[in-house]
């Protein structure tokens, strides 16, 4: 079996250094076409009528005037008389005209009538109508009570985050066109393979006749797996309007208010310790919801086993729009209810949090040494030992500084993958993928490994991925698609080289395993001959591989850890938290390229930066709708708002071996907490729940807003 | 609309031409011309779309964004006479008397300026979404401050989301220009003394 596995460190020329991503010349350029941006001839605009009540049952549908409205085309009823509707905001009905504001008339035209129902679109109290709290099973592990009986210090405390958005740029949408039984769909997603399946089962078309296609898209952070009422309502406008294009966009209101939610996190929690600090016992109670789906439970006590704990969680099923995955689903949550109390918990004891938390790491099970080195590093980088005071005793007058810190875990194995890799006599190269690239350099990771392993340059290699009908890759979640692509990509690579050897031998009149491809050149032989040349001698095919994960050769691993720590100032004045520094230290086993891992960091930090100070989905029971479906009033962060990021890659002997880890969700998971417990230090009080704006800051303070 | 009308008329006293008998436009398609990047277009539009609609669906100009809609998060940033604007908030019969550039004009050929390879070099993009705005918007910003701090740049590019969050790599980019237009001063001020 040819030897996949990642060259040595001493080996690489390309793979791990910073390499620009190559379709970046096309986004600077505004030349990246995004599914918004498609626009073929006879295309029709869509939009949809959507039910502004939380919950109703839809008693008539009446379309005959929107059908006479000029310049319509094509009126779909998504959902019929009968069906009940579950949240504000879910479409009803889609039409299609010849310009955007013709269908704007037709929709205005549409007439459904609803019997509303009782709803419910708050989480924050576990005290809600009858059938909304499903509680499930406690939990128990050990003796909770007798060791909270027998602990030196017992802290209980509620915390919370509420339901955020994922707000992608790029609002859902499609441009479909249905043929003569084929579906030509461009769509804004994160899994063109996915997509092929979910329209083939919903609309009875076979897969072999869809082609899906997302040359870029604009953001999806797990909002974009599915096809969607949106994407479906396209299809089918498109086949009543006689097979014409249709674009279906989302407006702004819809893709706040429906296409994204994070479930919320809400926790009781009682932790305790004994007189050294050893965590000895852990209670929550918890709760969180996501819409009609309910919430997950929480992997809480978060990587910490304590020897006794009870553990329960309810899910609320309500009526905001529907839970989707976002960027490390479930952890964030977990993190902030269980590093809030630990942090609680030091301040009981009167000790420093970093010294509970590293007493207490051997409960972290295999990854401890690694959490334990990160810290190291990150103590140094922040000078934490120095700068951490006692929680409210830094330096006094209206600006309060202070210090927090956190720590994470998430597994980022490859998902499954393939990749067809085509070496030309002209010595051309190119590598093509039915996967993605959702702004996480999946085209350039795919070059680097193929220019690596061929030992040619980044800007030889041809890339093109977004269309299903180059091949089938999973989706990109949970941060896969690195670990995954990469791993296909180099088994493809490896084999593309054995074959040219192999061809390329007899003539060089060399044994092809002494044959070596560096600089461009292929070397083993008498001389050294130029790549060129040798693709030349190899006849006048191409050479083709195909190359899959999972696969040959142990080329990626599961979970990572790390730690954060960030440094605040808080306005006691007015309530405004500023963050001074982040220090993020990560582990994600073999980088393939530096940039864009330190940008999937960055990135993940300022998302969290975000949801710990401004994001939230506020919803009024009164209405039953979202409040803040805009920008202007769900607020993200800006480039002001950040501090000074500093990222730290743990890479090099001992990460290396492991082969890839996927680390684009990991760094978002911290943050929350990190910051909360940051502003408790600084302040001298728990500010229980997230966002923390000025007001519940101030609320924190005992002072009125 | 009414408050629309007299600003119009009172500015610039030249109206639309299908509106010029009376005082107001639309209902219906009014007919006038737009000065983008360097070229006068003819334009036949509903009165009420805005800049940015007739740039994407009728000059074929899709690289400016439609994002927030309401003037928040800059996608749409586009240049009118120098400065920066959101085009999704500026009616297009209002952008008449500007001259508008998008980044489509920055590199017409295939060269990209010194500031989108700035934002390439320090990884300024991820999903590329919002990349257009920022870049019209860190031009016409290094043309106001060509030579910006840290806290300048986040000041002064404030009017611009990235949900991605590659804001290290834009205060990278645009500090690195700094560093390009000092090199070449210096670089001239040698040649000078050569």
């Amino acid at each position: 079996m040819a030897d996949y596995s990642w060259p040595l460190a001493g080996d690489r020329t390309i793979i791990g250094g910073n390499v620009p991503r190559i379709d970046a010349p096309l986004k600077v350029a505004g030349r990246a076409a995004y599914t918004s941006d498609v626009k073929v001839p006879g295309m029709l605009y869509a939009v949809t009528v959507t039910c502004p009540y939380a919950h109703a049952k839809i008693s008539s549908i009446d379309i005959s005037a929107a059908e006479k409205v000029p310049g319509c085309k094509a009126v779909f009823i998504i959902q019929k008389p009968g069906t009940e509707i579950f949240w504000a905001g879910d479409d009803v009905v889609a039409v299609a005209a010849v310009d955007e504001l013709s269908a704007e008339q037709a929709a205005k035209a549409v007439k459904v009538q609803y019997n509303e129902l009782p709803h419910l679109v708050l989480d924050a109290s576990l005290n809600t109508p009858d059938g909304f709290a499903q509680p499930m099973k406690p939990e128990v592990q050990g003796d909770p009570d007798g060791a909270f009986a027998k602990a030196a210090a017992v802290v209980e405390e509620t915390y919370s985050m509420p339901v955020i958005t994922h707000c992608c740029l790029e609002p859902h949408g499609s441009v479909i066109t249905w043929g003569k039984g084929t579906l030509d769909v461009h769509i804004s997603t994160q899994s063109v393979a996915g997509i092929v399946t979910q329209m083939s089962k919903a609309l009875a078309v076979p897969a072999a006749k869809i082609r899906v296609r997302a040359e870029f898209e604009g953001g999806g952070f797990g909002a974009k797996l599915a096809a969607d009422r949106w994407g479906l309502a396209a299809a089918q406008l498109s086949k009543l309007a006689g097979g014409l294009p249709v674009r279906l966009v989302v407006n702004r209101r819809t893709e706040q208010e429906t296409a994204g939610c994070r479930p919320s996190g809400y926790g009781a929690i009682k932790i305790s310790a004994d007189a050294k600090g050893n965590l000895t016992a852990w209670q929550s109670k918890t709760w969180s919801t996501g819409g009609i789906t309910g919430g997950a439970d929480f992997p809480v006590p978060y990587l910490l086993n304590i020897p006794n704990q009870r553990n329960q969680h309810t899910t609320i099923i309500n009526n905001i729009g529907s839970a989707r995955s976002m960027r490390a689903p479930r952890q964030p949550q977990a993190c902030l209810l269980t590093m809030c109390a630990l942090e609680d918990l030091a301040d009981k004891l009167g000790i420093d949090p970093l010294d509970l938390v590293l007493t207490n790491l051997k409960l972290a099970g295999k990854r401890a040494k690694i959490y334990q080195d990160e810290f190291a590093v990150a103590t140094k980088a922040m000078d934490w030992k120095k700068r951490w005071h006692p929680r409210g005793k830094g330096e006094p007058g209206p600006i309060r500084q202070g210090l927090g810190l956190a720590f994470h875990s998430w597994a980022g194995t490859a998902h499954p993958a393939a990749c067809n890799l085509t070496i030309n006599p002209d010595g051309s190269v190119a590598v093509s993928a039915g996967t993605q690239d959702i702004g996480t350099g999946t085209r350039t990771v795919m070059a680097i490994i193929v220019a690596e392993t061929l030992g040619l340059e980044v800007e030889d290699i041809e890339v093109q991925v977004g269309d299903s009908s180059l091949s089938s890759s999973a989706g990109s979640g949970g941060s896969g698609t690195v670990g995954g692509m990469g791993s296909a990509t180099r088994r493809a690579a490896v084999d593309v080289l054995q074959a040219l050897f192999a061809k390329i031998a007899p003539s060089l009149n060399v044994d092809p395993a002494k044959l070596k491809a560096g600089g461009r050149q292929i070397t083993g032989g008498k001389t050294p001959i130029s790549w060129k040349q040798a693709c030349a001698a190899m006849g006048a095919l191409p050479i083709i591989a195909r190359g899959v994960n999972p696969g040959p050769g142990a080329l990626n691993d599961s979970g990572v850890g790390g730690v954060q720590m960030a440094d605040v100032s808080v306005d006691i004045e007015t309530g405004v938290v500023s963050i001074n520094r982040i220090v993020a230290v990560q582990d994600c086993g073999l980088i393939i390229n530096r940039k864009t891992a330190m940008s999937q960091c960055y990135g993940s930090l300022i998302m969290g930066v975000g949801y710990a100070l401004y994001e939230e989905k506020i919803m009024d029971q009164n209405l039953g709708r979202m409040l803040n479906p805009n920008m202007e009033f769900y607020r993200l962060c800006g480039i002001g708002d950040t501090g000074t990021l500093e990222v730290h890659l743990m890479s090099g002997k001992g990460y290396d071996e492991r082969g890839i880890v996927g680390c684009g969700e990991p760094c978002v998971i911290s943050p929350g907490a990190a910051i909360s417990n940051a502003v408790a230090n600084a302040i001298g009080v728990r500010v229980p729940s997230l966002p923390l704006t000025p007001d519940r800051v101030l609320a924190a303070l005992g002072i009125q807003s | 609309m009414l408050i629309h009308k007299r600003r119009v008329a009172n500015k610039r006293g030249k109206r639309p031409e299908k509106a010029a008998a009376t005082t107001s436009f639309g209902p219906g398609q009014v007919s006038f011309q737009l000065n983008v990047n360097g070229q006068v277009q003819s334009v036949s539009c509903e009165p009420c779309l805005t800049l940015l609609q007739v740039l994407r669906e009728q000059l074929g100009l899709t690289a400016a964004k439609q994002v927030c809609d309401r003037a928040t998060c800059g996608a749409c940033t586009v240049l009118m006479n120098g400065k920066r604007v959101y085009a999704c908030s500026i009616l297009a019969i209002d952008a008449q008397d500007g001259k508008i550039e998008t980044v489509e004009s920055l590199a017409p050929g295939s060269t990209l300026t010194a500031l989108q390879q700035a934002f390439v070099a320090a990884d300024a993009s991820q999903c590329g979404y919002c990349t257009p705005g920022f870049v019209m918007s860190a031009t016409a910003f290094l043309a106001d401050t060509p030579s910006p701090t840290r806290d300048d740049i986040r000041k002064g590019m404030c009017g611009n989301i990235c949900r991605c969050g590659t804001y290290a790599g834009i205060e990278e980019a645009l500090l690195s220009m700094v560093k390009t237009v000092k090199r070449s001063a210096l670089s001239s001020k040698r040649r000078k003394r050569g």
